[in-house]
């Protein structure tokens, strides 16, 4: 997990994919072999076959030779699997994370949703789809800084 | 091959293909949206939707059982062997168009999805439950786009009601049934299309409302999409999906 906690995401690289919760588990099998078990954040996410390359170049350099990695839908991805560092890193970065539990609501509720740069609640949405699939456009009206969103998913 | 295999089979050939023609349409739109955040938004959902057919064409490519992956099925079979619905396989249009034919699919794929969550194949419901979230974002960035065009001036608010008007005479298709698919509702494998058809309904009058739009039902209802009759548009678009991979059959990148 170490290991894995070092290989970033390719879409936005501040983040690792144990971060974002796109590694559902590591275990050894009986036959000693690792089997790593990753779930797609998006069906079409263009990053997945990329990610899967990543995590398989990391454990290989870590000395893991004997490699499984399977892909599993159930459960389904969602933005509570993000990791608390995770979402620390994200506002770091300038991506206003998305709110805890938001997955089990509705997706147009009216969360607040802070600018990473000055911290103030006073946004909007640009455009519901940003530069990849998982972030919305949104705008600070504050300072008027342009940020991405990380989508409530 | 067994009955019930085969029916699944052709059961999620008809949700795979839906998803992956409109995908492929949607993709026509990259680089000539109106502005760059549609441009983004159009892409967006044509990636989730060929990420979805993907999924449900390799599942497929597996019930079927003859060595099939979900590239061989989105590229090696012929118009006449597509089971897609006719709405999807319509040409883009112009913006408004295509919007209203998004809002029509979207509104019913996130019911159809909704339902297959609990559905008793449970890769199937796995899939669902992945895609339903994506749809969901579709559904409300098409009736978002209703509204405004619907509106909005006078020749956004009459380009929405000429779109709407088009696309209508597809949507009965969305939601007919036949034998092979009962017996899969029987079975709580799929979802029975009719029962959804009053939710369907609902949103739809809920979003035209808000737009200022009156519901009208119009033009001679189409369908064949299900049995491989197709349009011509159709066979354009395959020729231009897949000339690459049978011009050089076993590429790889
Ligand atoms: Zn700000």
């Amino acid at each position: 997990m170490a290991v894995l906690g070092l290989v970033p995401d390719p879409e936005i690289p501040a983040v690792s994919v144990v971060d974002l919760g796109i590694v559902r588990g590591l275990f050894t099998g009986g036959d000693g072999a690792l089997k790593v078990r990753l779930t797609p954040t998006y069906t079409g996410c263009p990053a997945t076959q990329l990610i899967e390359r990543s995590v398989r170049e990391a454990l290989d350099a870590a000395g893991f030779r004997d490699v499984a990695i399977e892909t599993v839908l159930a459960p389904a991805w969602s933005t509570d699997m993000i990791s608390e560092a995770g979402r620390e890193k994200l506002r770091a970065y300038g991506i206003a994370p998305p709110p805890r539990g938001a997955a089990s609501r509705s997706l147009r509720g009216g969360d607040a949703v802070e600018c990473p740069r000055c911290g103030s609640a006073d946004t909007r949405e640009v455009s519901r789809f940003g530069s990849t699939p998982c972030k919305a456009l949104w705008q600070c009206n504050a300072c008027h800084e342009p940020f991405d969103r990380f989508k409530c998913h | 091959m067994n009955q019930p295999a085969d029916a699944l089979f052709q059961y999620l050939l008809r949700l795979g293909d839906d998803s992956l023609i409109l995908g492929q349409r949607l993709t026509e739109w990259c680089g000539h949206a109106p502005t760059i955040e549609v441009d983004l938004s159009l892409s967006n959902l044509a990636l989730d939707l060929i990420g979805q057919a993907t999924l449900l064409l390799d599942y497929a490519g597996e019930v079927e059982d003859k060595g099939r992956d979900a590239d061989r099925l989105a590229f090696h079979r012929d118009a006449e062997q597509f089971t897609n619905c006719l709405l999807v396989e319509q040409p883009n249009g112009d913006f408004a168009q295509t919007m209203a034919r998004q809002f029509f699919f979207s509104c019913y794929s996130e019911l159809m999805f909704a339902e297959l969550e609990t559905s008793a194949d449970p890769r199937l419901a796995e899939i669902a439950a992945k895609a339903v979230k994506e749809v969901r974002y579709h559904a409300d960035l098409a009736a978002d786009w209703v509204i405004r065009l619907g509106d909005g001036t006078d020749e956004s608010r009459r380009r929405m009601i000429e779109g709407l008007d088009w696309f209508w005479r597809f949507v009965d298709e969305m939601f007919a049934m036949d034998a092979a698919e009962n017996a899969l509702v029987q079975r709580g494998v799929a979802v029975d299309r009719a029962a959804i058809r009053e939710a369907f309904d609902q949103r739809i009058a809920a979003t035209l409302a808000q737009a200022g739009l009156e519901v009208q039902a119009s033009g001679w209802p189409l369908s064949g999409g299900r049995e491989g009759r197709h349009g011509e548009e159709l066979s354009r678009l395959l020729a231009e999906m897949q000339v690459l991979p049978r011009a050089h059959p076993e590429a790889v990148w």
